[in-house]
């Protein structure tokens, strides 16, 4: 009996050895010989990463992933491959207006029964819906970005004696206030027109919430409706006031987005806070010699009337564009929270997946925008990424060329009549 | 048959295969300028009947060029190719004659003529690029601007304060810069200042905390200081202890508009203006205190933005300009130029009446060749404009782009826009041909 049971511990190991491999092995199917075609925006370091994710794919199923960067124009590039009979397995879209248009001409397969199951364990029901088009699933959002952080510079602050401001009040105070001490307020890098276009997308989140919202992206609601009214209101009060822009309106409209992120940060600081989003912390870092996570921290975008944690944010999904067992299982993969954690360790990924443990982030910021994103009451796309291109993305007409007027004549009443023709021309 | 019938027979055969060879040479010859002018043909063929569908592959007939001729903004953009075709190839043009007159007369002259000339090497994005930091508004960044920084500093230095303002309204107002007290003071009182927006580290190191000085006799004292206190503390517009005096301003006590007496502040922030008459004076902060630096000028806003295109193209082509026209003053016949100057012709006469007319075919070809290049231009508009101000700057070309590829995916406008630059480009291109010819 000893003997018996010594024998029976022995084997209950070599099970517990060989078995958690094995049990591991059978989740994903073995591939080897398989060629899996990908495509995305990402390049240089982005590239790097997103590779060791693919490595990573590989090593569990044997299968070869290609992985074609394009650099820019993802509809033209992918529109192209799918007329010549060639599309890739696997795109990663960095809109849901793609997904939408890709999937209503038949370019995409749904996902429901690959990945439907993790999608619902992993995300937040914003992003199947975003990934969804008319019922039917055909997108994971792989990567995202939170465009409701305000950047600013710790040292001023702490200079001055403030707090960090979880208010709109609070905000505007802590403005004057820098404002009294000798510094200008707010750098806004309105040459990039997507970032005054942010700015007005996070106040109307917060002042008439997220029905609203949806409501002005499908333009249920006209842009001169009194709640984007208000929103301008609020808009005014940081982007009509010229002295409170760091080069004022001039400067404002010739920075782009980089140009104006770092200057809370620049030697000496030609402002104290920036709105941006959580990938400047590169400009940041690259352009300056501030030290992020010391000297330049950012806080969530303000509260305005006692609205709950909002994120403006962006995102990227992928979406599968041929049916073979390599696509099916690689788009299963990036639903995976450890799909994202390999990049997100790497530094340069927000993930919307809830299942990313928060502690795999390289740095606090890093986790703190990832925190944000995960627990946002409110999440809502990038409205002009949402409209009409015509009207969304298209420069100097709708509302990117309405927004850069708006810092130059903060009248209300023109820039909503102005966007509402835009609008009624594009929807 | 004869050795006779014979021999033409084979000529004949000979010939026969020397037709074969020469179709063949010719196709050969032929064939690939063949292929690529399908090709060419092709395309516009395309284009034009694209031009007639709308973004979605719906035919809309003419709907697309009523668009060109109706939108605002395309109007901008034709407006502004205007401009361009009216100033830029006669700029370019009469700037290369001159310079390549010049050049021929001096020792330098290959090497300066290289120097004008590498511009065109450069790509013109890198070149927009590098045009776009120079009219860049931060002196720091802008060449342009550092350069009217220099100026200007040493004509009105900025001040030690630049910037600051009044903390509170109650006794003074900013006037032109300066800063006056509302009402006249009266000698042996005192006229305080508390000024804010004045960074505590810019604050020279000899300030101290403010001290209130006391009244004098014969004069007007008082105290101008920093009016911040970390955390909102104190209040505003009082003295409080712990803020800090700013030295170095002139105090200037002034009667009808004339200074009587004037004092700088100690480190403590007091001054004391003595040897004032018994009376009223308004008592003014000078304006060279607060003096801002010279900002920069936005060479890139509305105002300034075509012709600062306009500079940069004309900095990357007029080597181009020169080369072609030296070319052709080297061949110029010199017998020509020496008689003319023994027949005592000055030398704008012998420009004006030898050099000029013996040029006109190559200054012909460099002027259309700069017509149908600026027609085409896009590549600075896009770099070197902000997208601010793109709308204001916009060419032709530029919105064909944006429309086919930069966010409308309109190829339908797209190729209105293209069908219509090649009708513009078209006659020009013709004429060049014809003269061409002509000259054969």
């Amino acid at each position: 009996m000893k003997l018996n049971s010594r024998m029976l511990t022995l084997v209950l190991a070599l099970l517990v050895i060989f078995a958690v491999p094995v049990a591991a092995a059978s989740e994903w199917p073995n591939l080897a010989g398989e060629t899996v075609n990908v495509i995305a925006l990402w390049s240089g370091d982005e590239q790097r990463s997103f590779e060791a994710v693919l490595a990573r794919f590989s090593e569990l199923t044997g299968a070869q992933v290609v992985y074609s960067p394009t650099p820019d124009n993802m509809a033209t590039v992918l529109g192209t491959r799918v007329e010549g009979g060639n599309p890739p397995d696997i795109a990663i879209l960095p809109n849901p207006g793609l997904v939408k248009q890709f999937a209503r001409r038949g370019f995409l397969v749904p996902i429901e029964e690959v990945t439907g199951d993790l999608v619902d364990k992993y995300y937040a029901p914003v992003w199947r819906e975003l990934g969804s088009v008319d019922g039917e699933l055909y997108g994971v959002w792989y990567k995202a970005a939170n465009k409701s952080v305000v950047w600013y510079n710790t040292n001023i602050f702490a200079e001055v004696g403030l707090e960090v401001p979880t208010t709109w009040e609070e905000m505007i105070e802590a403005a004057e206030m820098i404002d009294f001490f000798g510094i200008t307020p707010f750098s806004t890098g309105g040459g990039s027109s997507w970032v005054l276009t942010d700015w007005f997308e996070n106040i109307y989140l917060r002042t008439a919430g997220p029905e609203m919202y949806d409501k002005l992206v499908e333009h249920e609601i006209s842009w001169t409706d009194p709640s984007v009214i208000e929103a301008f209101e609020y808009l005014k009060q940081v982007l009509g006031r010229a002295d409170w822009l760091a080069g004022g309106v001039e400067g404002t409209l010739e920075a782009t987005h980089p140009q104006g992120i770092i200057k809370p940060f620049l030697d000496p600081p030609q402002a104290a806070m920036a709105y941006g989003a959580d990938f400047s912390v590169s400009a940041i870092q690259t352009e300056t010699s501030a030290v992020v996570g010391v000297d330049a921290l950012f806080f969530p975008f303000p509260s305005i009337k006692g609205s709950p944690g909002a994120v403006v944010g962006g995102g990227d999904a992928a979406v599968m564009m041929k049916d073979t067992p390599g696509a099916r299982a690689l788009i299963r993969f990036l639903a995976t929270p450890e799909a994202a954690e390999i990049w997100a360790a790497r530094g340069g990924l927000t993930s919307p997946n809830q299942g990313v443990d928060l502690s795999v982030y390289p740095n606090e910021i890093a986790a703190a925008s990832a925190k944000a994103l995960q627990e946002a009451e409110w999440f809502r796309f990038d409205l002009s990424d949402l409209v009409p291109q015509e009207f969304g993305s298209t420069a100097g007409t709708g509302m990117r060329g309405g927004f850069q007027e708006f810092v130059r004549n903060p009248d209300i009443e023109a820039i909503t009549s102005q966007l509402e023709k835009d609008a009624q021309k594009a929807y | 048959m004869s050795a006779r019938t014979k021999g033409i027979a084979a000529a004949q055969m000979g010939r026969r295969s020397d037709r074969k060879r020469n179709r063949l040479a010719t196709i050969l010859f032929l064939g690939p300028a063949a292929l690529i002018l399908g090709l060419l043909v092709y395309s516009i063929v395309y284009t034009v009947g694209r031009s007639l569908f709308d973004a979605y592959g719906g035919f809309v007939g003419i709907a697309n060029y009523k668009r060109v001729f109706t939108e605002p903004r395309m109007l901008v953009a034709v407006r502004n190719n205007a401009i361009w075709v009216a100033i830029v190839p006669a700029a370019v043009t009469s700037l290369g004659l001159i310079f390549a007159v010049l050049t021929e007369r001096i020792r330098w002259s290959s090497a300066f003529r290289m120097v004008m000339f590498m511009p065109l090497v450069i790509s013109g994005l890198a070149a927009g690029v590098t045009f776009r930091f120079m009219y860049a508004g931060d002196p720091n960044v802008g060449f342009m601007n550092a350069v009217v920084q220099k100026a200007v500093h040493i004509a009105k230095p900025p001040g030690l304060y630049p910037g600051a303002r009044l903390s509170v309204d109650d006794f003074a107002i900013a006037v032109d810069g300066a800063f006056e007290s509302k009402s006249p003071v009266a000698v042996g009182q005192q006229a305080n200042f508390a000024m804010a927006a004045i960074r505590p580290a810019l604050v020279p190191e000899n300030a101290t905390e403010l001290s209130v000085p006391a009244p004098v006799a014969d004069g007007i004292s008082g105290v101008v200081w920093l009016d911040f206190l970390s955390g909102g503390r104190g209040t505003r517009g009082q003295p409080d202890p712990g803020k800090q005096g700013l030295p170095g301003i002139r105090v200037e006590a002034v009667k009808d508009g004339k200074v009587v007496g004037a004092a700088y502040t100690q480190n403590d922030g007091t001054y004391t203006i003595t040897g004032l008459a018994p009376g009223e004076y308004t008592i003014r902060l000078s304006e060279a205190s607060f003096r801002q630096p010279f900002g920069g000028y936005y060479w890139l806003g509305r105002d300034f933005i075509i012709p600062a295109l306009i500079i940069a193209y004309i900095w990357i082509n007029t080597g181009f300009s020169l080369m072609m026209i030296g070319a052709g003053l080297s061949a110029i016949n010199r017998d020509l130029l020496e008689a003319a100057r023994t027949e005592g012709a000055n030398e704008w006469q012998v420009f004006r009446h030898i050099t000029v007319p013996s040029l006109m075919p190559v200054v012909m070809v460099v002027f259309v060749r700069a017509i149908i290049s600026v027609l085409k231009i896009f590549d600075l508009v896009l770099v070197i404009a902000p997208e601010s101000v793109q709308a204001d700057a916009t060419v032709l070309a530029l919105e064909m782009w944006n429309a086919a590829f930069g966010g409308m995916n309109d190829h339908g406008l797209g190729s209105a826009l293209a069908t219509i630059l090649f009708l513009l480009i078209l006659p020009v291109m013709l004429s060049n041909i014809r003269r061409f010819r002509l000259e054969q």
